[in-house]
């Protein structure tokens, strides 16, 4: 390893605030821009689910009875925000922007007027959809979009004739073609400016899981874009019919459309998660990565088998049984690289001498619930299962123990464990501490209980025989909600206090490059290009 | 090695226990179904739980043990070890092996859901906004077509409002019934979980579900509407009245008339399956 900035400290002159944060250039100044913009984009998103948390706390309608399709609404705008603009910019813009680079020893990103640009269309298509909360979406002219995330048709296209959805196209085709356009820089980063001596197999499981992210990214969106521009044209009054059976067109085609993109973008969610957990593993048990090679493959594995499984989303559409039954088997086909990841973890940490810091704690618990989200994955891969299944609550809380306790619980990881090293500063351990606690608490409240609600989907409104369970798990918002208010603690704490964080805050575990530059690091860093030796990995 | 050992032992006589699970009657107050598809569905969702079940308490123990073990305090140097190809091939087989043994349970109950045997009666379900219309097909001279719509809170009671209708679908236990969904605008999904039945009503199109009621199950079942349909889409229940057959005669010899079926005596069930 080598500390290559040496020589560059005397031109590390940082521009004036607006130079340096509005034409950023610079893959660590836009990777702090994303993840300040996840945070505010998840306060929206987490506020949406509280109320309707609160809404489903007991029977009959409290909160919505002036118009209860906005329950659809903010059903549809939590998941949208939480996917678009909070998961996937604070792991792949935040943390991949930060760190592959350095990890890399690489001087900044391959094109970085192009990064301002990907991340500079996020708060426009985040504007595009707020906008669409307030303006008419409804038959009767109520504001906003209730067609659920998924957005099928015919709710979003003659189902909703008011402007509100347009935007929220608008707002998606921005936001997708941010993620195309980081999705092409990352490629071009990683296969082009890996520092000498690193080769693809030496290269952190980080780097690799934002690779194999890049590319679902690269392959899965236009697709996004093409169904969200076949909407549009089919909302166009005497526009195109592709969805629409009056003309000769198929609903069910836009759920094939959409899932064979919907997919693939479950793992652009918790691949990145994958990466991180992976390094905080190896450096809480001081012990390099067990069967890197596996790992990174069983990330390549996932990507590949994740394109070929979207109907698995659909098995009540009416599709053959023959086509049902393919989908059950590559469905089941992944659990086989999920089970390589998770027993690579456990073997990373037998023998090690494993140190529970605040990012252990927090990779720890994502290894539990992943598993537990993982095997109801496996309940839902049945077809015959799914019959009864299928758009219920077991399914809402299936995917919310894979993103939001998998990919969240991923974020929080790469956050405690980076935090020093991108302030500069330490975090009260306390607080940190209490944040971790609660939160892992007031989720699982939350969801646990949603397995055995037998409650369909998106409903405002339920039957009485399902208001325990249901009382249980909005309790849990109240944990979740001061486990938030301990994170924001932590975080002004930290920046009134500063304690000095060292280059390598977490000792001999912490092998990778960002641990040999200053915390933070230099503004411009590797000037000279670390040399990597031939036994750095593995 | 431990570690090996653990695995080389525990998934073997795993697979066992659980091949037995699947094979055996389940046996501890389980409803065992009204429908031969539910019955199946059931005893191979309560397999695949056993299997889950065990599987998380295997990583669970290992992680809890692994913890203990090799923290700081009792493991102050750590090995270097990154390689046991046994062990990778190990934890790659061995769960292929598993969801080997998902595949025939899967689908079989997965063809016997979807190929439909021929049928005694056909009834066509339309999903409309906001409620369900069922017609007899091939009856529509003796019987009209049941527009079922849902209850309000003081007509339907507390403990069924969403699932009381003012007209339920009426069918004939012992019987096989094919229904043809379809819908009239947006999509909708028919679904009965006591009969293990959900199909969704696609504008455009029409799928197609069955259930065959075992004699002695008749009563009242309620569904609901399971994909998203707009405003009221947790307001559309689904109501099947079950009866006899020869009650279903005299309803349909009535024109339909709901006042020549009995009184139901049946409690509601619902979709309490796997509790």
């Amino acid at each position: 390893m080598v500390a290559g900035y040496g020589d560059d400290h005397a031109h590390d002159h940082k521009p004036k605030f607006f130079t340096r944060w509005f034409y950023s250039t610079n893959h660590k100044d836009i990777g702090t821009l994303y993840l300040i913009f996840a945070i505010v984009a998840g306060v929206l998103g987490g506020f949406l689910s509280f109320w309707m948390r609160a809404e489903l706390g007991e029977p009959g309608i409290q909160y919505f009875e002036d118009d209860i399709r906005r329950f659809n609404v903010y059903a549809t705008m939590h998941g949208l925000i939480m996917i678009f603009f909070v998961v996937m910019p604070a792991l792949i813009g935040g943390f991949g922007n930060w760190f592959v680079p350095i990890m890399i020893g690489a001087p900044d990103m391959a094109f970085p007027r192009m990064n301002n640009l990907s991340f500079w269309l996020l708060p426009t298509a985040f504007a595009c959809i707020c906008i669409s909360f307030f303006v008419p979406g409804g038959e009767g002219g109520e504001a906003g979009f209730g067609g659920g995330w998924v957005m099928y048709p015919p709710l979003s296209t003659s189902g909703s004739p008011g402007p509100a959805f347009d935007f929220i196209i608008v707002g998606l085709l921005a936001a997708g073609f941010s993620s195309i356009f980081g999705a092409i820089n990352f490629i071009t980063t990683i296969l082009n400016m890996r520092a000498p001596g690193m080769t693809m197999h030496k290269m952190p499981l980080f780097a690799w899981s934002v690779l194999v992210t890049a590319f679902l990214l690269l392959l899965a969106l236009p697709v996004l874009a093409a169904s969200l521009f076949m909407l549009l044209t089919d909302r166009i009054p005497g526009g195109t019919g592709f969805f629409d059976p009056s003309m000769g067109g198929d609903p069910v085609m836009f759920q094939h459309l959409f899932w064979f993109f919907g997919h693939p973008e479950v793992y652009i969610m918790i691949l990145p998660a994958f990466g991180i957990v992976s390094h905080v593993v190896s450096t809480a048990s001081k012990k390099p990565i067990f069967g890197y090679l596996g790992m990174a493959y069983a990330m390549v594995a996932i990507g590949v088998v994740g394109f070929v499984v979207w109907a698995h989303h659909m098995y009540t559409v009416g599709m053959h049984p023959f086509l049902k039954a393919y989908f059950v088997a590559a469905t089941l086909v992944i659990a086989v690289p999920t089970g390589v990841k998770v027993f690579s973890w456990l073997a990373t940490m037998w023998g090690g001498s494993i140190r529970f810091t605040i990012p252990m704690q927090w990779a720890l618990a994502f290894i539990i619930l992943f598993v537990i989200g993982g095997v109801t994955g496996v309940v839902l891969a049945n077809a015959s299962i799914d019959t009864l299944l299928h758009d219920t609550y077991f399914v809402v809380a299936h995917f919310h123990y894979v993103l939001s306790m998998g990919a969240v619980f991923g974020i929080f990881c790469g956050f405690y464990y980076w935090f020093g090293k991108m302030s500069g500063y330490l975090y009260n351990k306390w607080l940190a501490g209490a944040h971790f606690w609660l939160f892992f608490i007031g989720v699982n409240l939350i969801f646990m209980p949603q397995h055995f609600m037998d409650m369909k989907r998106r409903y405002v409104d339920y039957p009485v025989e399902m208001a325990d369970l249901n009382w249980l798990s909005t309790m849990g918002i109240i944990p979740t909600g001061l486990g938030m208010l301990f994170f924001f603690l932590m975080l002004i704490e930290a920046f009134i206090v500063r304690r000095p964080a060292g280059d390598n805050y977490w000792g001999e575990g912490a092998t990778t490059l960002e641990w040999t530059l200053s915390s933070p690091p230099p503004f411009h860093q590797f000037n000279k290009l670390p040399v990597m030796e031939y036994d750095d990995h593995h | 090695m431990r570690l090996k050992k653990a695995l080389l032992l525990g998934i073997p006589a795993l697979l066992l226990a659980s091949a037995s699970a699947f094979g055996a009657e389940p046996s501890f107050g389980w409803d065992v179904g009204v429908t031969d598809n539910a019955a199946e569905g059931e005893k191979f969702l309560y397999y695949v739980y056993v299997l889950i079940a065990v599987i998380v308490a295997f990583v669970f123990v290992l992680m809890a043990y692994i913890m203990i073990r090799f923290r700081e305090k009792a493991n102050p140097t750590p090995s270097k070890t990154t390689h046991h190809v046994g062990l990778e091939i190990v934890w790659t087989i061995l769960p292929v092996l598993l969801l080997m043994t998902l595949v025939y349970p899967s689908f079989s109950t997965l063809f016997k859901q979807d190929i439909i045997k021929e049928a005694d009666m056909t009834i066509k379900a339309t999903g409309y906004t906001w409620h369900w219309q069922y017609d007899y097909v091939g009856m529509e001279d003796q019987i009209d077509e049941i527009i079922s719509k849902p209850l309000s809170r003081e007509e339907a009671g507390e403990d069924k409002y969403l699932l009381a209708t003012n007209a339920p679908l009426v069918v004939p236990s012992g019987t096989k019934v094919k229904v043809l969904v379809t819908s009239d605008r947006n999509l909708h999904s028919f679904s009965v979980d006591p009969f293990w039945v959900k199909v969704d009503a696609i504008p455009g199109r029409i799928n197609e579900t069955w259930f065959e009621v075992y004699e002695g199950k008749e009563g009242t079942y309620y569904g609901q509407c399971a994909e998203l349909c707009g405003i009221n889409h947790y307001y559309m229940p689904i109501e099947v009245r079950v009866v006899t057959k020869d009650q279903f005669n005299s309803f349909v010899a009535s024109g339909g008339d709901y006042a020549s079926l009995p009184a139901d005596k049946n409690a509601v069930q619902t979709a309490a399956l796997n509790k």
